[in-house]
């Protein structure tokens, strides 16, 4: 049994349940987020935090980057839940959905078809790898995880051979350009013109796309029938395919949905920062350690672990450069320790 | 028994195959290590490294003192254990006498060290420019015939200051030897002129998101200076263009190198008019600049203009190739007398005169340059000033430059 689970009677001799505690800790830690965000600092706070503006935009820049990191980890955990397969290929999907994304856009001049194809195409692919590679070694959870890392190697090496080592930009339409200002003061100056942060409106864009296709996809698994089935696959697959459901349908829908979103993100994540190889590895990585924050097979646990991880990589990267990727592995050892099945996750 | 029977002959036929073209190498070929990024964040750096090489090889039609030339490759990550690992299997392994390599700081500095403990095996640098590669606890058999990261930004300091009248600069560049020999190289100039410094930051290498280190940089900064390579370079520029930055930028060697400057996507608005400097200039009109990039444009892939990769491989290579000619390709002694001729080797590359100092790091021109949109639309180095032979304690003496202590992320400091 792990610390959270502990009764919380345990707690309530003070005269406050846990829960409440926890209550009141979480609205504290917003209230002063708040202030940090629309106050205007005091010079001591700036002296300690580089300046407000350099703080409010790593908030800002983690929770974006959350965004694009659940994108590609709800595909991973989705997978995952239901049919147990550890898909090690996940990052080189995104990967290959970012480049057709770039061909795509490059060539019709439209983004929005870019990011279309990206989705279309890799959806594909994924259920191609669900029906001839992965149905074949049903039930064999070790060596489908092998199959994914040999399918993620040579999918790597053919990626570099097409489109070589070089960085690529996927243009953003101009309706998408520029930054908008937020009703963030974040200086006043000498003469008492108040300075207003500024951020740029495609990684808006982006966030607000991860929020709708998490609303989405958290909606489709609880309220239509095949989430139904899903949800019911990951609680116990025997027992749903006993029930008469064509288990390999839902399995090719779920991989084709988890493989469609790696390549949305791709093209969406190459747009706001680049593609190159060795991207792969980055986002599998990355959503390894989200996956494991999160609990595996859990969408609302693949957001919590995003916005953890994205919020420590930012912080990281402006307050200790050096020693940030450390804080990202502090967070994943420390959910092991206390809770090994991850925050949302349920325990086997 | 029947599998094991087939793997015998399978066995047999591919030593039959192996064993003969090993008697021969000992004969009249010569095997030289290239070692470069052929993975990672500076993939497309290493394969422009690698062009260079190759160029000073067919300079020589593949032969050297009447034997072939056979060029073994060996790739790392741009990580400094990777670079050691792909060396040890080069000298190792495949039995090379003479390595070429590698690309990146750190690994300069790695594979330095392990030259100590293979005396008998040369090791010419490619286009690593940490400082410590030799100006410290040298490897008597290393030596670099490209120029070190510091005595690349020679000028760029005082033109900033004096010509493009900036006072205060941040900086961003990656964490580790190359760039911090860069920073250190514009700093002991711009510092020395009277410019300050108040801001310094070091991002990962591989960093992609690099918005937040955008916006820690202070406001009221004349000008930012960049020293991040490849992709990094590629991320930091595009990202500091979506968050409308406006101050102007100032390159590191490498942020304004072809391999970045070739990228596709909106950087050009960001670039243009950056000054930087580095052993090479893309406008540089000498005869002997054209001619080399004339014989560079021949290897597949290349790009409009020579990088600096391509360059400094090229200059270690053909050093390489120069030195085993005079001793008639005999390396028979541990290579003795290559590292003697090596020493004192003094030639004429396509950037002017290139000669060695006491601690094998080479002494040659520098180029001033500002970004500029060449008629066919790329962007190009035009060539400012030439700063002629650099050598490594940038002109200060010796004693007073090793007294400015070692480079690292707080040395030097002016804010």
């Amino acid at each position: 049994m792990s610390l959270l689970d502990r009764p919380s009677q345990t707690l309530s001799s003070g005269g406050m349940t846990l829960r409440q505690a926890w209550g009141v800790a979480g609205l504290l830690a917003a209230a002063v987020l708040t202030w940090l965000v629309f106050a205007v600092w005091p010079e001591w706070l700036n002296a300690i935090l580089i300046s407000k503006k350099a703080f409010v935009s790593a908030i800002l820049n983690g929770i974006t980057l959350a965004g694009l990191y659940f994108l590609v980890a709800s595909g991973f955990t989705l997978i995952f839940g239901l049919m147990r397969n550890v898909n090690l290929a996940h990052g080189s999907l995104y990967l290959l959905g970012a480049y057709i994304g770039y061909e795509v856009t490059n060539r019709t001049g439209y983004w929005l078809l870019g990011v279309a194809a990206g989705f279309a195409v890799l959806a594909i692919v994924g259920v191609v790898m669900q029906v001839f590679v992965f149905r074949r070694l049903e039930g064999d959870d070790l060596r489908q995880t092998l199959v994914s890392i040999g399918i993620s190697i040579v999918a790597a090496d053919l990626m570099l051979a097409v489109w070589a080592g070089g960085t690529y930009q996927i243009t953003t339409p101009e309706w998408l350009d520029g930054a908008l200002t937020l009703p963030v003061i974040t200086a006043v100056r000498s003469n008492g013109v108040s300075v207003f942060l500024t951020y740029p409106l495609y990684r808006v864009v982006v966030l607000a796309a991860a929020i709708v296709i998490g609303v989405g996809l958290w909606l489709m698994l609880h309220k239509t029938r095949v989430g139904m089935m899903i949800r019911a696959g990951v609680d116990d697959r025997a027992m749903l395919q006993a029930s008469g459901v064509n288990v390999h349908a839902v399995f090719a829908i779920v991989f084709a949905v988890g493989a469609g979103l790696a390549g949305f993100a791709g093209v969406v994540g190459g747009s706001a920062l680049s593609v190159a190889p060795g991207e792969d590895v980055r986002y599998l990585l990355a959503s390894l350690v989200v996956v494991i924050v999160g609990g595996m097979g859990s969408i609302t646990g693949a957001a919590i672990g995003a916005l953890l991880i994205g919020l420590a990589e930012q912080i990281g990267l402006v307050y200790f450069p050096t020693y940030g990727i450390v804080l990202t592995f502090v967070i994943m050892v420390v959910t092991l320790a206390i809770r090994p099945q991850g925050i949302m996750g349920k325990a086997r | 028994m029947r599998m094991h029977r087939r793997t015998l002959l399978a066995l047999a036929v591919f030593t039959g195959l192996t064993a003969p073209s090993m008697a021969l190498a000992a004969d009249d070929t010569i095997k030289i290590g290239l070692l470069a990024t052929f993975e990672g964040p500076f993939t497309v750096l290493g394969e422009d490294g690698e062009r260079g090489a190759m160029t000073a090889v067919a300079e020589m039609n593949g032969t050297v003192a009447g034997k072939k030339i056979e060029i073994v490759k060996g790739s790392s990550d741009a990580s400094p254990d990777s670079a050691v690992r792909a060396a040890r299997k080069l000298v190792e392994q495949d039995g090379v006498k003479v390595l070429v390599g590698p690309l990146s700081g750190d690994e300069g500095i790695a594979v330095k060290d392990y030259a100590k403990t293979q005396p008998n095996v040369t090791f010419i640098n490619g286009t690593s420019a940490a400082q410590d590669t030799t100006l410290r606890n040298p490897a008597e058999n290393f030596f670099r015939f490209s120029t070190d990261g510091a005595q690349w930004m020679a000028g760029l300091g005082t033109y900033a200051f004096k010509d493009k009248g900036y006072k205060k600069v941040a900086t961003v560049a990656e964490d580790y030897s190359f760039p911090y020999t860069q920073v250190f190289g514009f700093m002991a100039e711009f510092c020395k002129a009277g410019g300050h410094v108040p801001s310094k930051s070091w991002v990962p290498i591989g960093n992609k998101d690099f918005s937040s280190v955008i916006a820690a940089i202070p406001e009221g900064v004349d000008a930012i200076y960049v020293a991040l390579g490849g992709a990094d370079a590629v991320n930091f520029l595009t990202q500091y263009q979506q968050s409308g930055g406006t101050a102007p930028l100032i390159g590191g060697s490498i942020t304004v190198d072809q391999t970045v400057l070739t990228s596709k996507g909106k950087l050009k608005e960001v670039l243009k008019g950056t000054p930087s400097a580095g052993p090479t200039a893309d406008t540089n009109d000498a005869p002997a600049w054209k001619a080399f990039v004339e014989a560079y444009k021949k290897q597949p892939g290349a790009f409009p203009s020579p990088s600096l990769f391509a360059h400094g491989y090229y200059v270690d290579m053909k050093a390489t190739l120069l030195g085993l000619d005079k001793v008639g390709g005999d390396v028979s002694d541990g290579g003795k007398k290559l590292r003697e001729a090596l020493s004192s080797l003094s030639f004429d590359t396509p950037t002017g005169k290139v000669s060695l100092d006491k601690n094998r790091n080479a002494i040659a021109d520098i180029f001033l340059t500002e970004v500029t949109e060449g008629s066919d639309g790329n962007l190009l180095n035009k060539l400012v000033k030439v700063v002629p032979q650099v050598n490594q304690t940038l002109g200060i003496p010796e004693d007073e430059f090793m007294k400015l202590g070692a480079v690292n992320r707080d040395n030097p400091s002016c804010p």
